[in-house]
């Protein structure tokens, strides 16, 4: 029964929704981002310039681009998971904290006793299984208590940041450490770094933080096309993201889904740790979540939670991060927060003023029927 | 007696002085989400409240105009937020995350661009602060006495107003405010922006009131907490502001526990009183001590088809 | 001629007509309605009986026509229109707030100042002077969430009469209520006619207009097709105005061989929160190689006997046995395991229900089935199988167009639902459910439907078929059952069931 028609525009053409409408978005944050800059009394283009140049213009700052961008590709799929299920799991700083801590705990524990090969897999193990359980609590409160995953997953980032302080402060402190983190990992807990690996098969490239967490990053991101798209347990998610009704009457158990769907997505934030300190700290620091996290809903958003867009989007924030950090080094008064307003700008675009370009779109590209 | 009774002053002063931006924000909050908007930017509208109190207060000299600065601030996000939410029928947890994210990198973006000490503002003297009303050494200036106003004031504009009446009915079912003839928009965007109005008092508070100046995320959560004591006070002003003065004594008791021995328990970790309030709101959400109810439209972007 | 008629019609529709893109809802309705009086508007579901009064209140705009209040034209462009003429409507879903009082729910929009206090004195003085004249009592104080619905009816009716409404539209006001409560509802609505309301009251139920209205209209597919007083006609000539003569679809069928019972419910029973019986002690048999057609106007239970019959919902009492399998209360079923079991549902609803709009049709086609063999080997979906699976059933069930990649919502309501169908029937299932098989289906698809159904049931499938549209019934069933209120109330076989009888038992009136 419609009283006044004041609904959205119709959809655009296919092309137009999947690819213009995100890079419209896009150059929307970045328009405003320029108008920022310009405020502050920089020039905004020779500041791209210089965000380009110091995002992929040396093969060190490639090695941090990709650095950055493997755990962003981290988090964007561990939202997406959750996304494609109907869930919205902000949780991803916490699930990434604990998530190290969980493969923290496996090397301190083991390194000494057991060789890499068998080490690193069992700590990725542990990472995942840390990630999925801190998700658990909120996804259970979700399914069998109908308590907002929203609000529950906010609340268990914090208790994650205390518990985590917690546990360096008075635990895991090195012994005679001034600093609350652990002692150094045993070399047969630390994944390689990627300049090592190049450098053994004879590739001389300049080192960064750049490690092989990457491959476990595109083999999630595989594992995730696979699993969504290609098992059965994949198509009752995504059919209870689009259609609750429509899973029930196929048979999906909600509740069940909301838990998998959740867990999966812990353990995939829990793999940040994964990177952070089996690939760059080497011990278990406070802190490394660093936003990623929350980045991840953007890149999920501009990805549209496909593996193949996060990947993209995860290389463009790589590419900001670094770049930011390389424009905050040569202008002063830029500094690396802009990249975090970038960030804000394109979760507001991409997510929540999504159809602001529409009508203009519209105009432009629909012929009236 | 007299050792006691300073220490109960000085608790119940310390508790004041972090309940505060708490019950601002709080009250804020229980405006918009009432409206059936939710709002999970109060943190970010008060961190850039926070900083434009500082930095008008600094430039100018004026503390007032550090407040009005912060409120125009705040309500800047908040119109987005209402943009995004109301007029976009925009994804309302979405739109709160970014503006948190935005408020983050833009108040240091600005503070170092503008003030160049990595995101501090200059520290803030005499009257470029709010000074204390009438007990020096207590911290309490017209803010705090501001948001002790803004509970009854709160209760009585949602309970005993037309303005309440139709701002419950618009959280609970749109529809039937749109049957009656009333605008669910306009509604909506007054409720948006009186929770912008009482973000900026409390962000003004954070740096010009009870700290000399800005300092990069000096909001530090409490935007959080706030939307923690609107769930725990089950979206009633008055519970909410009791839970804000719970969670303020946490904090203050949190400082003086540290290195304590509590006998049976042996020392408690500073970290798990912090922790509390997002424990105790989980365990509400839970429903272990009772149901916590929202608004029925919340989080819901409102279709006029029916 | 115009001013001195001491009566001018309370209402008067000159020539109304409504479509909806191509649905033509009203068709050039013209009819009078005397001050002063209850008038019953009745018919079967699609009539245009709720289209037209929702003209008439404003939600929609006619197309042509003209509207006239108290013998003066009148332009409708929304409810504040109508409340302003005096017009007031009880719709079926009630615009309350739960959480308020009646009180608050009766001032808002009308809170007369700025703070209340004044406001709800106010009304809280009209109330009582409004519960006076009408006998209408309701608690001012109480929150709506504790009233049952029949009080909640009644606020609905104050809310209308506090707005100075002299005109009542109410809309199937029964469907939620008991039989008690709606005998106290009649009183109601006699005390307001006795104090000069007008009254018009839109229901599909007889034993209603004969009980308490004044003249009644009967409107079939967008026409007024007769106009009584009351206590000039009587149930059995309304049910046939009502249902009139249709032109059965020739099916040609064999005569059903019927074999073993494959579905039997025992005195199945569903109770909702509210404590409403949307079942009442339902006890049906499903044969193989028979269609058992479930007649009745929506809402009166088919959609809650597919639910529990489909494991979707367990029942509050009672047994369902299907294939030997036993659900009830303490062991209730679910979709999957009914499924295992070798029944298959093509639900009422099939965009809620039945499949996923953004869905390609080829995963549609596996909705219900995605696990195991043919379709899952080693815990991977066999894409090439899928869509395989998807192009031999949109061959043989001519869906078009013939692109399983082509997302579900792309293809017409017909073809939709010939997918679902396909899926469903492809499983050679020993029991299928089927709700509403030609909703928002064009002709040409549902005779091609109507004739699988009939190819299953000859296949030796036991089909259970629910409908509003008693042409569909009465040409796919061997038997027939009519639903009221929840329970069963009658048996038919087609060849003996007559437009009268069945439109009698549909509308819950006793067959003679």
């Amino acid at each position: 029964m419609k009283v006044r028609r004041r609904s959205l525009p119709g959809p655009l053409p296919i092309w137009a929704e999947i690819v213009l409408l995100p890079l419209v978005n896009i150059a929307l944050a970045f328009i405003i981002v320029g108008v920022i800059v310009a405020i502050i009394g920089v020039d905004p283009f020779h500041a791209l310039r210089l965000l380009v140049v110091g995002a992929v213009g040396s093969s060190e700052s490639i090695g941090y681009t990709l650095y950055y961008a493997t755990n962003f590709t981290f988090t964007g799929l561990a939202v997406a998971v959750a996304f494609h299920a109907g869930l919205f799991n902000i949780g991803g700083e916490g699930q990434a904290y604990i998530g190290g801590l969980g493969c923290g705990l496996a090397v301190l524990a083991l390194d000494r006793w057991l060789p890499a090969w068998l080490l690193v897999p069992i700590a990725i193990a542990a990472a995942a299984l840390f990630g999925a359980a801190w998700a658990a609590v909120p996804a259970w409160l979700q399914a069998w208590r109908g308590s907002h995953i929203v609000i529950t997953t906010i609340m268990f980032n914090f208790v994650a940041s205390a518990l985590m302080v917690y546990l360096m402060v008075n635990v895991l402190i090195a012994p005679g450490s001034m600093t609350p983190q652990s002692r150094t990992f045993a070399p047969s807990g630390r994944i390689p770094a990627m300049h090592d690996v190049l450098q053994a098969v004879g590739i001389a490239v300049a080192p960064s933080a750049l490690n092989l967490s990457i491959v476990l990053a595109l083999a999630c991101c595989v594992a995730v096309w696979v699993f969504l798209w290609h098992t059965p347990w994949g198509y009752a998610l995504r059919t209870m993201g689009h259609n609750p009704e429509a899973a029930v009457y196929a048979g999906t158990n909600l509740r069940r889904m909301t838990m998998v769907a959740m867990c999966l997505s812990g353990a995939l934030a829990g793999f940040v740790g994964v990177n952070e300190l089996m690939g760059v700290h080497h011990r278990i620091v406070l802190d490394f979540p660093a936003g990623y996290g929350f980045a991840g809903i953007a890149v999920a958003l501009m990805g549209r939670s496909h593996p193949l867009g996060i990947v993209l989007a995860a290389l463009l924030f790589g590419a900001l991060q670094q770049g930011g950090a390389e424009l905050a080094f040569e202008i002063p008064s830029i500094t690396r927060e802009m990249v975090v307003v970038i960030q804000g700008l394109i979760i507001l675009f991409s997510g929540a003023l999504a159809h602001l370009p529409r009508p203009w779109l519209q105009a432009l590209l629909v012929r009236r029927a | 007696m007299d050792e006691t009774f300073s220490f109960v002053f000085l608790m119940l002063a310390s508790t004041l002085r972090v309940a505060t931006p708490l019950v601002l924000c709080a009250m804020g909050g229980l405006f918009s989400e009432k409206g059936g908007i939710v709002d999970v930017g109060l943190e970010g509208k008060m961190l850039m409240a926070a900083f434009f109190a500082a930095a008008t207060a600094s430039v100018t000299g004026s503390a007032w105009a550090g407040v009005a600065a912060a409120v125009l601030a705040a309500e800047a996000l908040a119109l987005l937020h209402g943009l995004a939410c109301i007029t976009y029928r925009g994804n309302q947890v979405v739109s709160g995350v970014a503006i948190n994210i935005l408020a983050a990198g833009l108040t240091v973006v600005l503070g170092a661009a503008w003030f160049a000490r990595g995101g501090q503002t200059p520290a803030l003297v005499g009257d470029q602060r709010l000074m204390p009303l009438f007990l020096p050494g207590a911290g309490d200036n017209v803010l705090v006495y501001a948001a002790l106003l803004s509970v009854p004031l709160t209760w009585w504009i949602v309970a005993r107003t037309r303005f309440g009446l139709r701002l419950r009915a618009v959280g609970e079912m749109p529809l039937a405010v749109d049957a009656a003839g009333l605008s669910v928009a306009w509604l909506r965007y007054r409720a948006v922006l009186l929770c912008g109005l009482l973000a900026g008092l409390a962000g003004a508070y954070l740096s010009i009131g009870q700290n000399a100046g800005f300092s990069r995320d000096m909001t530090a959560g409490q935007g959080f907490i706030a939307l923690a004591a609107i769930i725990f006070g089950k979206w009633r002003p008055l519970p909410a502001f009791g839970a804000c003065l719970i969670f303020g004594l946490l904090d203050a008791i949190a400082i003086r526990l540290q290195g304590v021995r509590v006998p049976g328990l042996g020392e408690v970790p500073v970290q798990l009183i912090q922790a509390m309030p997002y424990l105790l709101t989980m365990f509400l959400l839970a429903g272990f001590i009772g149901r916590a109810v929202a608004p029925k439209a919340a989080g819901v972007p409102y279709e006029k088809e029916h | 001629m115009q001013a001195l008629t001491p009566a001018a019609a309370a209402i008067e529709l000159r020539g109304i007509d409504k479509s909806f893109g191509v649905v033509h809802a009203v068709r050039g309705v013209s009819l009078r309605i005397e001050p002063g009086t209850i008038t019953g508007i009745v018919g079967e579901n699609g009539a245009g009986k709720s289209t037209l009064m929702s003209i008439l209140y404003g939600l929609y705009r006619a197309d042509a026509g003209e509207i006239r209040v108290g013998g003066q034209p009148v332009e409708m462009a929304s409810p504040r229109d109508a409340i302003a003429h005096g017009i007031g409507m009880v719709h079926q879903h009630f615009m309350l707030i739960d959480t308020f009082t009646v009180l608050e729910n009766m001032v808002l929009g009308a809170e007369g100042g700025l703070l209340l206090a004044g406001g709800l004195a106010a009304a809280r003085a009209e109330l009582a002077r409004l519960a006076r004249d009408y006998g209408l009592s309701v608690d001012p104080d109480a929150r709506v969430a504790d009233l049952s619905v029949g009080e909640q009816q009644r606020v609905e009716i104050l809310k209308v009469l506090f707005r100075g409404a002299r005109i009542l539209i109410l809309d199937e006001p029964s469907a939620v209520l008991t039989p008690q409560e709606t005998d106290r509802l009649f009183d109601i609505l006699r005390t307001l006619k006795d104090r000069g309301v007008t009254v018009i009251l839109i229901t599909h139920k007889l034993r209603e207009i004969m009980a308490v209205t004044d003249r009644v209209h009967v409107m079939r597919q967008g026409r007024i097709v007769a106009e009584r007083r009351t206590r000039d006609t009587g149930s059995e000539e309304l049910a046939e105005l009502m249902v009139g003569r249709k032109v059965r679809l020739d099916l040609d069928k064999v005569p059903s061989r019927r074999g073993e019972i494959l579905l039997r419910t025992e005195h199945l029973s569903l109770v909702d929160d509210r404590g409403v019986r949307l079942l009442d002690d339902v006890g049906i048999e499903l044969r193989a190689g028979e269609i058992v057609g479930i007649a009745g106007v929506t809402g009166n239970g088919q959609s809650e006997l597919l639910q529990v019959l489909a494991g979707i919902r367990a029942p509050s009492d009672g047994r369902l046995t299907v294939c030997g399998h036993v659900v009830d209360a303490d062991h209730p079923g679910n979709p999957a395991e009914m499924r295992a079991l070798g029944l298959a549902h093509v639900p009422e609803d099939r965009l809620r229900q039945g499949m996923v709009a953004a869905f390609q049709a080829s995963e549609t086609s596996i909705l219900g089935y995605q696990d195991g063999p043919p379709f899952t080997r080693h815990y991977l979906l066999d894409g090439p199988a899928v869509g395989a699976h998807c192009a031999e059933l949109m061959e043989r069930f001519d869906v078009r167009p013939r692109s399983p990649g082509l997302r579900s919502s792309h293809f017409s309501g017909g073809n939709q639902q010939k997918l679902v169908l396909a899926r469903e029937i492809a499983r050679r299932p020993k029991v299928l459910l089927v709700g509403q098989p030609t909703r928002g289906v064009d002709i040409g698809a549902i005779e091609f439907i109507h004739r699988e159904l009939v190819k299953a049931r000859d296949a030796g499938c036991a089909v259970l078929v629910v409908s509003v549209e008693l042409d569909e019934i009465l040409s796919l069933a061997d038997r027939i059952l009519v639903m009221f209120a929840g329970r069963i109330v009658g048996e038919v076989e087609p060849g003996r069931a007559d437009e009268r009888t069945l439109g009698l038992m549909m509308a819950g009136a006793e067959a003679a």
